[in-house]
């Protein structure tokens, strides 16, 4: 469990931090009067679908930090066999990068108007992430076909289970992006909406990578020296 | 001091939060059903709870019945007993609670409090509802499905919940688990609500230090609820393709049946541990709301400001963050790494101090307060009198040694019923006779209502008080009949007997409040716009039971906290948050 209290460690540093900008010592019942009066009581300038997007991630984090526990404690019992890494995998991570820096190109051709680089990488990203799913399940088939399945060993039900998740946040995303994409088609604008919903779609992309980089090192043992030490912390 | 008079106009106009735009129902479906407003998302949420509720109140009884009368009741057999302590445990804690306090009351109460139109993403709350009505659904299916529910124990702990032999194997625990994974799901999408429409929708001038403890309360809870269920998500997701798929996640390798099973090298303290990284902060989730509405309801009803504010929020924020640090306490008997105790009974003491200086300032609130014993008050009384008792059960039961003896017995029955059972039930009470009013326009009627509560808290007491005593005794929990055991005497069982009764007894007063709240829809008292004199904002809305949007055209702008009651020289015993200061002290002198 040391990797989810770690994580809980991070998002508390950041609560923490925000909490300390609110005037947390304040005395309320002496202070009345309109809002100007008192220093440091600015409300949050962001729009509130990027602070929500924040909050999901902090979510989907947890949840997938929750995956990454699990895994680091059932790898110690002694039936655990690692699965050969498909070799498909990096291939799809260096397609999964590319989509994340075709969606980067549109959320900067998004603050600069230019509608054509939006649309230009926003199919480019979608495209991209689409291969980078079919690619997924090439490896699955690939593995099934060597005979790893997913009950045969737990190194192979994690595996399974974990790309699954992350594919599945990853076509949810798709979702939105289709969305994006087609108001962008339609409106041929680059508005202040449009903006926004490419820079939403491009910050969740990056987290997806990053999550991917995370997973694909602990399913393929890059990260194992790392894993023993934080167990040796908390077991 | 000098005080010059107040003007409106030359002052800054404070922070300006933009308006949002909101959703116009067209049908009588978009408005009535499908609606994407946060009042009426509210009621569909509390409903819905209340419903299944109610079928894990009749579950209690039928449990009760065994209890009490063993071999009486034909139509009770070993395998639905345990089925029904599965099912009651997981309704009461999961759909009920946690959906009525985050669902009902964050819902009808944070937009109204904080002086917003409605939530921040109205279409998403209102598919929260939705999924959770479909999660609910799926749970009370499988009542019907052959097999019936899963009789695992609310913990769902492997691998007895998914072995044959477990009632519910085929069935009960496969919907379980898709309910419960469909539970997160609609949750995280009203609680992505609930936080950033607190983070982002405030009025001008609602500063976070002047929010109602009520926010506060379901605000950090939500928070919790959000990163803590992930865990029971992912160990939900892993037990159900153990179950499914034959993978050995939390699986040892036994014999099932006479046969080897399938399964091998599983570790099922890994799902205990995923379980009670969910399971612990749950309890805070369920308590934190509770802790905020009932120091709202007893700053109004004894008319005077809550005493230390600033603690308050600091130990909200402060439990909220241990209580993720806590979880193994549950788990002293489950053979985990012995030392672990040691670590996990210090935290669990450490959560009780900001846990104290809560009821301490509650008490101090009350002192020389001017009490009015209105059914909410008592409600709230109520809940501190529960709460401190159950609260002191867990002393006993954070600590490994005094723990190892209690484990399974009654005693765990009755201490995390008093502390999140009944507690939490008396604030859910107490705070619907106090907002019915703003929801219908009418008040409940106060004489039935306190027959409700006398019942109920009384039979409460009558309950769990014995129980403590049976634990101590060594009656176990879970077990469908005690039969002929030398270290139970007999008046144990006379006293599982009038525990019963009081049960049934107290069941019927719940009735008589559903009585209470058909009968009050109709007949009850008009109650106008702000029946408790109440300060913060959702009593100064401009019509009861407030419209689409809440606040006609303006919103409303704060000038105060949310605790100006019995104010010295002020015309009224309360000023609303929303009320412009008269006189003004100049800059310096007043301090």
């Amino acid at each position: 469990m040391s990797a989810i209290i770690l994580f809980l460690a991070v998002i508390a540093v950041i609560v923490g931090w925000w909490l300390s900008q609110q005037r947390l010592t304040a005395k309320p019942w002496l202070e009345e009067g309109p809002i100007g009066d008192f220093d440091g009581t600015g409300a949050m300038t962001w729009p509130a679908a990027k602070v929500g997007l924040g909050v999901f991630l902090a979510v989907a984090g947890s949840l997938f930090t929750l995956f990454i526990s699990a895994y680091s404690m059932r790898m110690t019992v002694v039936d655990w066999r690692a699965l050969p890494v498909p070799k498909v995998l990096w291939f799809n991570t260096g397609v999964l990068v590319l989509s994340s820096a075709a969606l980067q190109w549109a959320y900067v051709a998004a603050r600069r108007s230019d509608i054509d680089g939006v649309i230009v990488g926003l199919l480019a990203g979608g495209a991209s992430a689409i291969t980078f799913l079919a690619g997924q399940l090439l490896a699955w088939q690939q593995l099934g076909a060597a005979g790893y399945f997913m009950a045969s060993n737990p190194a192979n039900s994690f595996f399974y289970m974990i790309t699954a998740v992350h594919g599945l946040h990853l076509t949810g995303g798709l979702v939105a992006l289709g969305r994006t994409t087609a108001r962008a088609w339609r409106n041929n604008a680059a508005t202040a909406e449009l903006r926004l919903s490419v820079e939403l779609c491009t910050i969740y992309w990056h987290f997806l990578l990053l999550v991917w980089l995370v997973l694909l090192g602990l399913l393929t043992g890059w990260t194992d020296d790392f894993v023993d030490i934080c167990r040796q912390l908390l077991r | 001091m000098v005080d010059i008079p107040y003007d409106r106009t030359t002052d800054i106009p404070p922070a300006e939060v933009p308006d949002v735009e909101l959703y116009h129902p067209k049908s009588w479906w978009t408005h009535y059903v499908f609606s994407q407003d946060a009042k009426i998302i509210a009621i569909q949420y509390s409903l819905t709870a209340s419903a299944i509720g109610l079928v894990a109140l009749v579950l209690s009884w039928l449990m009760r019945l065994q209890l009490g009368f063993p071999g009486t009741f034909s139509f009770i057999d070993a395998n639905q007993y345990l089925q029904f302590i599965t099912m009651h445990g997981m309704i009461m804690v999961i759909y009920l609670l946690t959906a009525l306090f985050l669902g009902g009351f964050g819902n009808y109460l944070i937009p109204l409090m904080v002086g917003a139109r409605d939530m921040v993403f109205p279409y998403v709350n209102m598919l929260s509802y939705w999924v959770y009505l479909l999660a609910v659904l799926v749970l009370a299916s499988t009542f019907f499905v052959p097999g019936g529910p899963t009789g695992a124990g609310w913990t769902l702990y492997p691998p007895q919940a998914i072995l044959s032999g477990t009632p519910g194997q085929d069935w009960g625990i496969v919907l379980m688990l898709a309910s419960l994974i469909l539970f997160i799901i609609g949750f995280t999408m009203g609680g992505l609500n609930y936080v950033v429409t607190v983070l982002q929708a405030r009025t001008r001038g609602m500063t976070l230090m002047r929010l109602p403890l009520t926010v506060w309360g379901i605000f950090t809870a939500t928070i919790m609820a959000l990163l803590a269920f992930p865990a029971l998500f992912v160990g939900s997701v892993m037990l159900l393709l153990d179950r499914l798929l034959g993978t050995s996640f939390f699986m040892p390798s036994l014999v099932e049946m006479g046969q080897l099973s399938k399964y091998g090298g599983g570790s099922p303290l890994l799902f205990q541990h995923l379980f009670w990284f969910f399971g612990h902060p749950e309890v805070y989730i369920v308590a934190l709301p509770a802790f905020g509405i009932v120091s709202d309801l007893i700053s109004t009803h004894a008319r005077k400001n809550i005493f230390g504010y600033r603690m308050m929020v600091w130990a909200i924020v402060a439990i909220g963050a241990l209580s993720f640090v806590v979880w193994a306490h549950h788990m002293y008997v489950s053979g985990m790494y012995p030392y672990f105790g040691y670590f996990f009974a210090t935290t669990t003491l450490i959560i009780a101090i900001p846990t104290a200086i809560k009821v301490y300032n509650w008490v101090l609130t009350l002192w020389r307060g001017d009490i009015h014993l209105t059914v909410p008050m008592l409600f709230a009384l109520g809940f501190i009198i529960t709460f401190v008792n159950g609260g002191l059960t867990g002393l006993f039961l954070g600590n490994v040694v005094v723990d190892v003896p209690l484990s399974d017995t009654m005693f765990v029955v009755a201490h995390f019923h008093m502390v999140m059972g009944v507690a939490p039930i008396m604030v859910v009470l107490g705070a619907i006779y106090h907002w019915y009013p703003k929801v219908t326009g009418r008040m409940l009627n106060s004489l039935l209502g306190k027959f409700h509560f006398w019942v109920t808290f009384l039979g409460a007491y009558l309950i769990f008080f014995p129980m403590h005593y049976l634990g101590l005794l060594g009656v176990p929990r879970r077990y469908f009949e005690l039969g002929d055991t030398a270290f139970i005497p007999s008046s144990a069982h006379s006293l599982n007997a009038f525990i019963t009764v009081v049960a049934l007894t107290v069941g019927f007063a719940q009735m008589v409040f559903l009585f209470n709240l058909v009968w009050s829809l109709f007949e009850g008292e008009p109650s106008g716009g702000n029946p408790w004199r109440a300060t913060s904002l959702e009593w100064q809305t401009p019509e009861t039971p407030p419209g689409h949007g809440n606040w006609g055209k303006e919103l409303p702008i704060v000038y105060r906290w949310a605790y100006d009651y019995s104010v010295p020289g002020a015309a009224e015993d309360f000023i609303p948050q929303n009320q412009p200061p008269t006189t003004r002290a100049v800059q310096g002198a007043a301090s």
